[in-house]
């Protein structure tokens, strides 16, 4: 038996946009376990919540993750709305729909940008963010904020959208798909690429099913669930089809990010001359009695809120299942085995957002 | 699938041959857009004191001094969500667009507010009834505003 040793990987790490710790057991160059330590960023947002009104915690879930804002600040506004019997209005929902979708394309740009420097492609990762900040200025126009779009609302939107502005995005839009293609065309084709992500990490479908894995990782190894389907805001007025992929490595993972991304192209297209006219938010009276799970997709996965109130304007506990966390287990299962040397690129593919679950 | 040569070569050179996609800040400056939220403005004049945006700020970075009659912010705090322009009951607050501007040394900026509050009337027996717009301003003052406010005549009688 060779000689065995343990390499830290991380928190600090050239490839880790947050902190997470991995002791990876070595055995020539193989890994043979990987141990994840973690607790480097937690915040205690869930406490909060019993110090901040109930309307005033949006504020706070929004800013969960920088990346997956508005559908933090929104997967929570819903759960408390359910918890209240509030039914928001159509224009509302259609809204939070719009920014839903723009948020998964930004967020997934933002990734393939990560993962083609995780591989030491860096013209490659520049020209994917230059081409984001194109869904950056839209996200800007329509919400106010760049990343945090603040326009989550119990009860509704924080902001309306011109319908004259809402006519001119999908231009905008088009402008950016076509050029992403060419971006896109890297990913699928190019000799470097296919030799980095190709047989890298693989993961059944079982073991994704038992592991718990959530979101591109899971459909990516074959299983076709989308919480889109459940129907939240617009969505059960929208026909979203699944993106799966059957190969179960890396390259499977990249390929369902960038598929989803063309869908959510398609999604905001059908969504955007359908906003109907009417309000954006209604008043709130009272304070949520009762609990609730709301489920939603995350552009990382399916993220669950739980919210219980106690009558009063605090809430009595808040708590947040983000995909990352759920994607850890089935991470740790991918190291066993690998190179040493793709490592980060796994670690990269569950599109790891170390602020979301540890909060 | 296939593989497709030079791929990436061809991004490439279309991103050599193309104008940058950067903006050369400070001469050329992105246009900012109408719904951004870049910085909190007030109109001094309007403004009672009324200490709602105070207790609302989520992260507590406006302070309202109505002792001194001053509004301060503190912009490094301030993390832009508009919750006090939405509190306002006066409109005297406003969401500018533009970034706040870079600082050299942690400071905040604090507005004089010409609005000279009502000092309460000294007639201990009857409750004084709300004159200004706000309701908050008459019960809510903080422990240090007592000191100020004048003797009670009648009762030291």
């Amino acid at each position: 038996m060779a000689n065995r040793t343990v390499i830290p990987f991380g928190p600090q790490h050239p490839v880790l946009p947050e902190p997470i710790h991995l002791d990876l057991v070595i055995e020539d160059e193989h890994v043979v376990e990987a141990i994840p330590s973690f607790g480097f960023i937690h915040r205690g947002l869930e406490k909060l919540v019993e110090k901040k009104d109930f309307t005033e915690f949006t504020f706070i879930a929004e800013r969960i993750c920088g990346i997956c804002s508005y559908i933090h600040g929104m997967g929570y506004c819903q759960a408390v709305e359910t918890v209240m019997g509030l039914e928001i209005p159509e224009r509302a929902k259609w809204l939070r729909t719009m920014w839903s979708e723009l948020s998964r394309i930004h967020s997934h740009m933002m990734w393939l940008g990560l993962l083609a420097d995780a591989f030491g492609f860096e013209n490659l990762f520049m020209a994917c963010w230059r081409l984001r900040e194109g869904i950056l200025d839209v996200i800007e126009e329509t919400s106010g904020g760049r990343v945090i779009f603040g326009a989550a609302k119990v009860g509704g939107c924080r902001r309306d959208v011109p319908d004259d502005l809402l006519a001119r995005i999908p231009a905008q839009l088009n402008a950016v798909e076509d050029e992403l293609r060419a971006i896109t065309n890297v990913f699928r084709d190019d000799f470097s690429v296919r030799q980095r992500l190709c047989g890298v990490g693989l993961l059944s479908r079982n073991d994704a099913y038992d592991l718990g894995a959530v979101g591109p990782m899971l459909r990516a190894s074959g299983v076709a669930q989308d919480s889109r389907l459940d129907g939240y805001a617009a969505y059960d007025k929208i026909a979203v089809e699944p993106i799966v992929e059957e190969s179960g490595d890396c390259w499977g993972r990249t390929m369902v990010r960038i598929r989803e991304i063309y869908q959510s192209f398609d999604i905001l297209r059908h969504v955007l001359p359908n906003v109907p006219p009417g309000p954006v938010d209604m008043k709130i009276t009272g304070a949520p009695k009762g609990e609730f799970f709301a489920r939603l997709e995350q552009p990382r996965g399916e993220v669950i809120y739980y919210v219980k109130g106690n009558g009063t304007k605090f809430l009595d506990r808040f708590r947040v299942r983000t995909p990352t966390f759920a994607n850890i287990p089935p991470l740790l299962k991918m190291l066993q085995g690998c190179q040493l040397a793709d490592v980060p690129v796994i670690v990269l593919t569950i599109d790891p957002c170390i602020s979301c679950a540890e909060r | 699938m296939k593989q497709k040569p030079l791929t990436m070569t061809r991004v490439a050179l279309g991103s050599l041959l193309r104008k940058p996609a950067t903006v050369p800040y400070p001469a050329a400056r992105k246009p900012v857009y109408l719904a951004t939220r870049g910085h909190i403005a007030i109109e001094e004049d309007k403004c009672n004191l009324c200490l709602i945006c105070d207790r609302r700020c989520p992260t507590g970075a406006i302070a309202v001094d109505r002792t001194g009659k001053t509004w301060a912010i503190d912009r490094l705090r301030c993390i832009q969500c508009n919750h006090c322009v939405d509190v306002c009951p006066r409109k005297c607050l406003a969401m500018e667009n533009d970034y706040t501007t870079p600082m050299q040394m942690k400071r905040s900026d604090v507005v004089p507010v010409p609005f000279t509050p009502p000092q309460p009337k000294p007639k201990p027996a009857a409750a004084p009834a709300p004159t200004s717009d706000s309701p908050l301003q008459a019960k809510e003052e903080r422990p240090g505003e007592r000191n100020h406010e004048p003797p009670d005549q009648s009762s030291a009688d």
